[in-house]
């Protein structure tokens, strides 16, 4: 019983931490909170669903709903990023808030307020461990989820634009005078941030078989938290923070009922801020290493 | 005046004083979005005092501002040990860890919904709007404005010229939360019913929006964008479906073109002068 607590936990968990990843990433360049991410994560959940229903495959419909996510993200970056240059920090925080809104408000359009129920193209296997029960898409996302966070924090590490992206988040004035082209990198972040979303988005219609326009924004405040706890700016704390709320929230429903939840998660990401805010792994972009 | 201007000019007015709410702490430098917390705490403590002690409206709503303002007081110092983006998600917390409790308290109707009985209608209202705009005027006509956004814009010259930060950065963010808890007084007698989910962090970002929209470096800033923020979405009430979309395109067009908000200290200056004609100009 707790072991399977456990495991639907990091399932949860493992949403988060994508979502997680997507913030970190802006946040630790741009020291920029991007409140478009849930509608990114929106766009992609119920294109994913209106596609599959359209009758296209996840072959196809996967494919598109990660460019879909990039696209966005690329747009949010040209809306959002000219106002940072010599503004306030916080401004483009009004653009990025206004971008979730219209995203919101064209699902709506586009698809009314309902809850929609996503139909699989396959049907839902389970994979038993002893007691366990897992569902295969979800390791199956599991597994992804892990793969594409391990691919960035190799790009990052061991690349040109990675080596260009930690230079820019360690001091985009001196990245600039060292020929670090800011304005090139830039919307490369909002890029891998924008396909990470999306991947988030489609997990999550696929393991829950819901979505709705304001799908989102609780995914979203959980991602931020998880962002926060694992240590803002690095991959992996995000993906431990996000693993971590994960893990707590389903403990707060199964031991003190759905009502307590947010008592529980943001109580912790308070508790943390006072006594570490540097998170569990530490601040710092891809954990500071050079 | 009829009921549906009435009822526009209510949210208007409380708006704006949540945007002054908003707008004490970000002139302090700090971005507190923890506003609708501390509008909770306001509202159901205004609530709980007419309905439970049978206070009056009026006394009642501003013993929950008071005691919204303390509550703020006690928090004030460990949340102010963080600073940036890190503070604003303290307060991010602290405002989700308040209405989920409040969703968990039965002696207020936890996930239920709370009916207030004791009523406030729009000339109270109106009149809290105003005492709150003459009060931010009076703050930033004295030392303390000018303290405050001395501490925002350098705080270590701020210190070392004598201002005491810490007392100066917890007295922004203590009015600011006793502003957002007369807010949220108001809109519980107004209204005559609250519930716990209605006070969420959309609608503490929604405040935070005004203000920046409005531009965080004069008074009237946070007045305009509140306007702007419960006005448009009324104006364009026509096209019914599209009206959120229109307004979000209106938000991003209105950035784009006065990225440090619409009221600007060098715009209100040009203003004056084109109604005064400077001295150089007049010879």
């Amino acid at each position: 019983m707790l072991a399977q607590q456990l495991v639907n936990g990091l399932m949860l968990g493992s949403v988060y931490a994508l979502v997680a990843v997507a913030f970190t990433l802006t946040m630790g360049v741009l020291r920029f909170l991007n409140f478009s991410i849930p509608g990114i994560f929106m766009v992609a959940g119920m294109a994913t669903w209106a596609m599959l229903k359209g009758g296209a495959g996840l072959a196809l419909a996967l494919p598109a709903a990660l460019a879909l996510g990039a696209v966005l993200s690329w747009a949010v970056e040209r809306l959002t990023y000219p106002q940072m240059r010599g503004g306030d920090h916080f401004v483009p925080l009004v653009s990025s808030m206004a971008l979730l809104i219209l995203l919101e408000n064209l699902a709506l359009v586009a698809w009314g307020s309902d809850q929609q129920r996503v139909v699989l193209p396959f049907a839902s296997a389970s994979a038993r461990f002893g007691d366990l029960v897992v569902g295969v898409p979800q390791l199956v996302g599991l597994a992804l989820a892990v793969g594409v966070v391990w691919a960035l924090d190799l790009t990052l590490r061991r690349t040109r634009i990675g080596r260009a992206v930690r230079s820019i988040a360690e001091d985009a004035e001196t990245a600039t005078i060292l020929g670090v082209s800011v304005g090139r990198v830039v919307p490369v972040v909002f890029v891998i941030g924008g396909v990470f979303t999306a991947v988030a988005g489609v997990l999550f219609a696929l393991n829950y078989q819901q979505v709705s326009p304001f799908m989102g924004e609780e995914v979203a405040l959980k991602g931020i938290s998880a962002m926060v706890i694992g240590g803002m700016g690095n991959i992996w704390g995000a993906i431990l923070g996000g693993l971590v709320i994960g893990v707590v929230e389903t403990a707060a429903i199964h031991w003190f009922g759905a009502r307590t939840v947010d008592i529980w998660v943001y109580g912790l990401l308070l508790a943390l801020l006072f006594v570490r805010p540097t998170g569990l792994l530490g601040g710092g972009f891809a954990g500071g290493r050079a | 005046m009829s009921g549906y201007l009435e009822g526009v000019l209510v949210v208007l007015a409380i708006n704006v004083i949540l945007a002054y709410a908003a707008f004490l702490p970000i002139v302090a430098g700090q971005l507190n979005l923890g506003i609708a917390g501390f509008m909770a705490t306001g509202a159901y403590l205004s609530a709980y005092l007419t309905n439970a002690h049978g206070w009056l409206a009026i006394p009642a709503a501003l013993a929950a501002t008071a005691l919204t303002a303390l509550l703020a007081l006690v928090v004030a110092f460990p949340i102010l040990r963080t600073r940036g983006i890190y503070l604003a998600l303290a307060t991010f917390a602290f405002g989700q860890v308040v209405a989920a409790t409040i969703l968990n308290l039965n002696v207020v109707g936890g996930a239920s919904g709370y009916p207030v009985a004791a009523h406030l209608g729009f000339p109270a209202i109106a009149a809290a709007a105003a005492a709150v705009f003459a009060a931010v005027y009076l703050l930033f006509h004295t030392r303390f404005g000018i303290s405050v956004t001395a501490v925002s814009d350098d705080e270590l010259v701020a210190d070392q010229m004598g201002l005491s930060v810490r007392w100066l950065q917890a007295a922004a963010f203590t009015i600011g939360a006793g502003v957002a808890g007369l807010a949220g007084a108001l809109h519980a007698h107004h209204f005559s019913y609250i519930e716990a989910q209605h006070f969420n962090v959309l609608l503490s970002i929604y405040v935070v929006l005004y203000v920046l929209l409005g531009g965080t470096q004069t008074i009237y800033g946070p007045l305009l964008g509140a306007a702007v923020f419960t006005l448009l979405p009324e104006v364009l009430r026509g096209s019914a479906q599209w009206r959120y979309v229109i307004f979000a395109c209106l938000i991003l067009a209105l950035m784009t073109w006065r990225p440090q908000g619409v009221v600007t200290r060098s715009l209100l200056r040009r203003l004056l002068e084109w109604r005064r004609p400077a001295p150089e100009a007049a010879t």
